[in-house]
């Protein structure tokens, strides 16, 4: 199904989103990798707020090329999301709901999902160049020593999307090749 | 005797790390073009068709392909009768990708220790391999590597029992494993034989070969042929949304090896599979 959204991702909207659905992604949206994701839990740890409101908020794993004179950014392509694995579930627990990346997640990345409504997007890993051009504001919100990994905020339109995982653990990476498969054998391919 | 400037090591390898980083090599567009071309399943399609359109925005305009500008890894091979002048050939080539990860707007991605981290600023060092060989040229090769793919990468010191069998199951797990983490379609570079590191070392340059050309052995192209087909059975289709297109390609390099092993080395890289060339 196609569907072209508006965040914030509340929770409503969350509940219609099904893996294999292709979104176009519009609004404010937050990046963050590795680095980021460290600092931000160690600062929920010490009980300090983050320096953005995480309530119903969209992260997405990338850390984009510098951007060159007179673009707004450089290539944004995803990175690969398992590594905020370790620090998924904490960033749901605080309302993130919406997470853009690519690649696999551990199974208590799902659970979080299924106990906080949250959905996992992919962006196709190395299409940087292409991506970018969704992104028409960005701006640094903290962390700007991390050069790369900073924290940003960016401001999409028609960001191409594929819902991997949905708030009910759906998940199109077992889905999609089961189903291409199943229809290979079908034709006795296999 | 040729003597050859270290200045001129610095500037063909800012133009190779920038050149290298916007514009993928003709092989690997054509296989992108071709596996789209077979491509059966829907979204396998749609996603076949943003990665060209992708590639294609960064010829055009000269923009990197990836945000991960990855690593620079640089293959020299100098040749025996070449005297390098003029300074430091490390330094030069270091130089050259300093400048060119900063004159590209290329991503800095390298941390100065492993476990303490903390970024370099200027995505040096270069992972550097120098091979001295006959003549007297030195010719370049500038390799980007980025590191979703090269996490997925594996290595194993296998009994000589294993046999044939042994180092098939071995790239098919390696490939299952990565499944959609290395941005696939991939591209899998394989180093057989010699020891430890060469086996390592071979899978990198296997991947530094048009993905067009094969072994000029034919027992290793028929293994080549015959595992990229069976890849492409796996279902794990472009991005890992399904599909026939898990590989566009994949090489095999070899070395002599010890009577009591057989390493192999899987390398894995992702349809950015970037590489540039010069000749000085």
């Amino acid at each position: 199904m196609e569907r072209h959204i508006t965040l914030p991702l509340t929770e409503e909207l969350a509940r219609t989103l099904h893996a294999g659905d292709t979104v176009y992604l519009t609004g404010t949206i937050y990046t963050s990798r590795d680095a980021g994701h460290k600092r931000m839990c160690e600062t929920l740890e010490r009980g300090d707020p983050l320096p953005f409101d995480p309530k119903d908020a969209t992260i997405y794993y990338v850390g984009p090329t510098p951007a060159k004179p007179g673009q707004v950014i450089g290539s944004a392509g995803p990175t690969t999301s398992g590594r905020m694995d370790a620090y998924a579930p904490t960033m749901m627990s605080v309302g993130a709901r919406g997470m853009i990346g690519k690649g696999a997640r551990l199974p208590e990345v799902v659970e979080a999902m299924k106990k906080y409504s949250g959905v996992y997007f992919g962006a196709i890993g190395g299409a940087g160049a292409l991506l970018a051009k969704c992104i028409k504001k960005a701006e640094i919100v903290d962390y700007e020593d991390l050069g790369a990994e900073a924290l940003r905020r960016l401001y999409v339109e028609e960001m191409p999307l594929v819902v991997i995982i949905d708030c009910q653990g759906n998940n199109l990476y077992e889905q999609g090749r089961k189903a291409y498969l199943e229809q290979t054998e079908g034709r006795g391919e296999v | 005797m040729r003597e050859i400037e270290a200045s001129r090591i610095t500037e063909a390898v800012e133009r190779l790390c920038i050149e290298a980083n916007e514009h993928l090599p003709e092989d690997v567009k054509c296989a992108i073009r071709t596996c789209r071309e077979k491509e059966d399943w829907g979204i396998g399609r749609d996603v076949l068709d943003q990665i060209i359109e992708n590639f294609e925005i960064a010829d055009e305009q000269c923009v990197p392909i990836c945000q991960d500008t990855g690593m620079a890894c640089v293959f020299l091979e100098i040749g025996q009768d070449v005297h390098i002048t003029g300074g430091d050939l490390t330094e030069a080539v270091n130089e050259g990708v300093r400048r060119g990860y900063e004159k590209g707007y290329l991503r800095k991605s390298v941390v100065k220790d492993p476990i303490r981290r903390g970024n370099t600023g200027d995505n040096t060092p270069a992972m550097l391999y120098t091979e001295i060989v006959p003549g007297e040229q030195i010719k370049i090769t500038v390799g980007p590597k980025g590191f979703g793919s090269e996490n997925m990468s594996a290595i194993r010191m296998f009994k000589p029992s294993a046999g044939l069998q042994g180092i098939k199951d071995f790239i098919i797990e390696t490939v299952e494993t990565a499944g959609p983490n290395p941005c696939p379609p991939m591209v899998v570079g394989v180093g057989i034989g010699g020891t430890f590191d060469k086996a390592a070392l071979l899978a990198k340059k296997a991947l530094m070969r048009p993905i067009d050309s094969e072994n000029p052995d034919p027992f290793y192209a028929d293994l080549e042929k015959e595992m990229l087909e069976k890849i492409n059975k796996l279902g794990i289709g472009p991005q890992g949304f399904g599909g026939k297109t898990t590989a566009i390609g994949l090489n095999i390099e070899t070395l002599p090896t010890h009577i009591a092993g057989m390493p192999c080395a899987i390398n894995i890289n992702c349809h950015v599979t970037r590489h540039k060339t010069e000749v000085i």
